[in-house]
């Protein structure tokens, strides 16, 4: 098993917390982990992306320039990583503020309006946890009892309050995500 | 797996915890991207509280490593760290504490340059820790670690070095080597030195108050008379001679059959092992020497798969091409060496790294 996923959009959507999420629930299911956010001038000019990957043998190259599934969170990120799918990957994209759709056929496409649904419920602070369970219906690479332990380690312990409302929000979320292709 | 401490760390935030855990006493630093974490979580971890370990944020570059200077002189185990355009700041003071002969852990994670350049990872920084980088015949110690685990064992490594040989130590890291993420397992708390047993280790060179019972000791790198100096350069070179003889440390993957090696060290190691996958997959025999240690640089290995019948090495580095030049002396044109690399911040993808082997070395008649 090896996975790469990247997980791009705008500072301040918890882009890379979810990363950090799922790369806990990696830990905590005996994975090999790596991730790698961006840290440059694109997260200074207000776009953020991640890179994890996970693995049951040693990763080699924590740096990808393919990967097995983009989650797309913005139009910019659209435009940099629909190209970067591996044939017979999937792109996940939330369709707010999407101008120009995924126009690739050799990949599955799947939507999930997250940034509509956490407005609807006025819990915008959901978002990333809601797209992160939409990620693992599709792609259920770590167990849910892992994904709830790799939460707890990333959240800080005043936010555990929360703990419920996101698990309710990963369940939400992949009840919510559609294939459109 | 719970019981093993196993913990989600970023290769600087891991450097902070390494220096608490190996019973680091001050910690001297400066904020500069990518690897202002490391003091970041010094601060947060209020060593001062539980260690007594010192953390403070000078008013430059060039006062944290003279306060380092200061920290070594009196035998305590004392570090800072930084990324390039700070680390030529600190360049003056790297050469007084080699002359002085005093210990110390130096972190450089290295972004693009030359000048302020750019935050992203580069090995630009090669020849400067390895070739000196100041005035004067010296070397640092570089070890180049290519995961977080190694980020936090080098710590330990570099201390024992830097005391073994009273000499500076630099772990060369980069950029996306500080930045990521990955498990690590962190080393059980290790005491700190108490002023007795620093007392004993380092009586004959460290100055921590004169007792009655020995003479003075004196921390400097001046001496006007040549006679002298020229001793004291002698005696540094026989030390220099000392860690060639017993320090080098390397790895070496997939090389016992292969027809081609590259070497890299570092992230671009890290790169280059899914390059030997990748050749492997298509029946090229490829292999990977990866330098550990950079000074002293792990010549003998290279010139030993040269002389075994290598057919060709690639250098492959995020510079313009800077390890090339040693691994071509280990080569001793026994076989052609190459270089590849990416500058600026940009990183090269290990397809990238096997089109070049091919273009470069393979298909070439």
């Amino acid at each position: 098993m090896k996975e790469t996923v990247i997980i791009a959009g705008f500072g301040g959507q918890g882009v890379l917390t979810m990363g950090k999420i799922l790369a806990y629930s990696g830990v905590m299911q005996d994975f090999e982990v790596t991730w790698m956010p961006s840290y440059g001038p694109e997260m200074r000019g207000g776009t953020a992306n991640v890179t994890v990957v996970l693995s049951d043998k040693p990763i080699s190259s924590p740096i990808a320039h393919e990967f097995d599934v983009a989650v797309v969170l913005n139009q910019q990120s659209m435009e940099k990583f629909e190209a970067m799918v591996k044939p017979g990957g999937v792109l996940i994209y939330d369709t707010n503020g999407i101008t120009r759709h995924p126009v690739r056929t050799d990949i599955s496409v799947y939507t999930i309006d997250a940034t509509a649904e956490c407005a609807r419920m006025g819990q915008a602070k959901l978002f990333n946890t809601m797209i992160l369970g939409g990620y693992l219906k599709v792609r259920p690479v770590v167990k849910m009892e892992n994904v709830m332990e790799g939460l707890k380690h990333t959240l800080p312990e005043r936010a555990w309050k929360m703990l419920p409302q996101n698990e309710e929000a990963i369940h939400h979320g992949g009840e919510i995500i559609k294939q459109i292709r | 797996m719970a019981e093993k401490e196993v913990k989600l760390m970023k290769g600087n935030e891991v450097i902070a915890h390494a220096a608490i855990r190996y019973g680091c006493d001050g910690y001297f630093g400066y904020p500069i991207t990518p690897q202002s974490e490391v003091m970041e979580t010094l601060m947060e971890l209020k060593p001062w509280e539980t260690t007594g370990m010192v953390v403070l944020q000078a008013e430059s570059e060039v006062a944290s490593i003279n306060m380092v200077y200061g920290g070594a002189a009196t035998g305590k185990r004392v570090m800072t760290s930084s990324s390039s355009p700070g680390v030529s700041l600190m360049s003056e003071g790297l050469s007084y504490l080699a002359g002085a002969e005093l210990p110390c852990v130096v972190v450089n994670c290295q972004r693009g340059g030359p000048g302020l350049g750019t935050i992203q990872p580069s090995q630009g920084d090669y020849f400067q820790a390895c070739k000196g980088g100041a005035h004067g015949d010296f070397h640092l110690i570089v070890l180049a670690p290519n995961s977080v685990q190694e980020m936090h064992d080098f710590v330990g490594l570099a201390f024992d070095l830097a005391f073994k040989y009273r000499n500076p130590a630099m772990i060369l890291a980069d950029g996306a080597i500080g930045q990521m993420m990955e498990k690590v397992v962190l080393a059980p708390q290790r005491a700190r030195k108490t002023n007795e047993e620093i007392a004993e280790e380092c009586k004959s060179w460290a100055i921590y108050g004169k007792p009655e019972s020995r003479e003075r000791n004196v921390v400097t790198s001046l001496e006007l008379q040549s006679e002298v100096m020229e001793k004291i350069n002698l005696r540094l070179q026989a030390k220099y001679k000392a860690m060639e003889d017993n320090e080098v440390r390397y790895e070496a993957i997939e090389c016992d059959d292969a027809e081609y090696v590259i070497v890299a060290f570092g992230s671009s190691a890290r790169i280059c092992s899914a390059t030997v996958e990748m050749a492997r997959a298509e029946g090229i025999k490829l292999g990977l020497l990866r330098p550990i240690t950079l000074y002293p640089f792990p010549k003998n290995p290279i010139r030993e798969l040269a002389e075994r019948g290598v057919k060709g090495f690639l250098s492959a580095e995020l510079n313009a091409g800077q390890m090339v030049e040693d691994v071509r002396m280990a080569v001793n044109g026994m076989a052609p060496v190459e270089h590849y690399g990416r500058q600026g911040g940009m990183m090269f993808s290990p397809d990238e790294v096997l089109m070049a082997l091919k273009e470069k070395l393979i298909n070439k008649k």
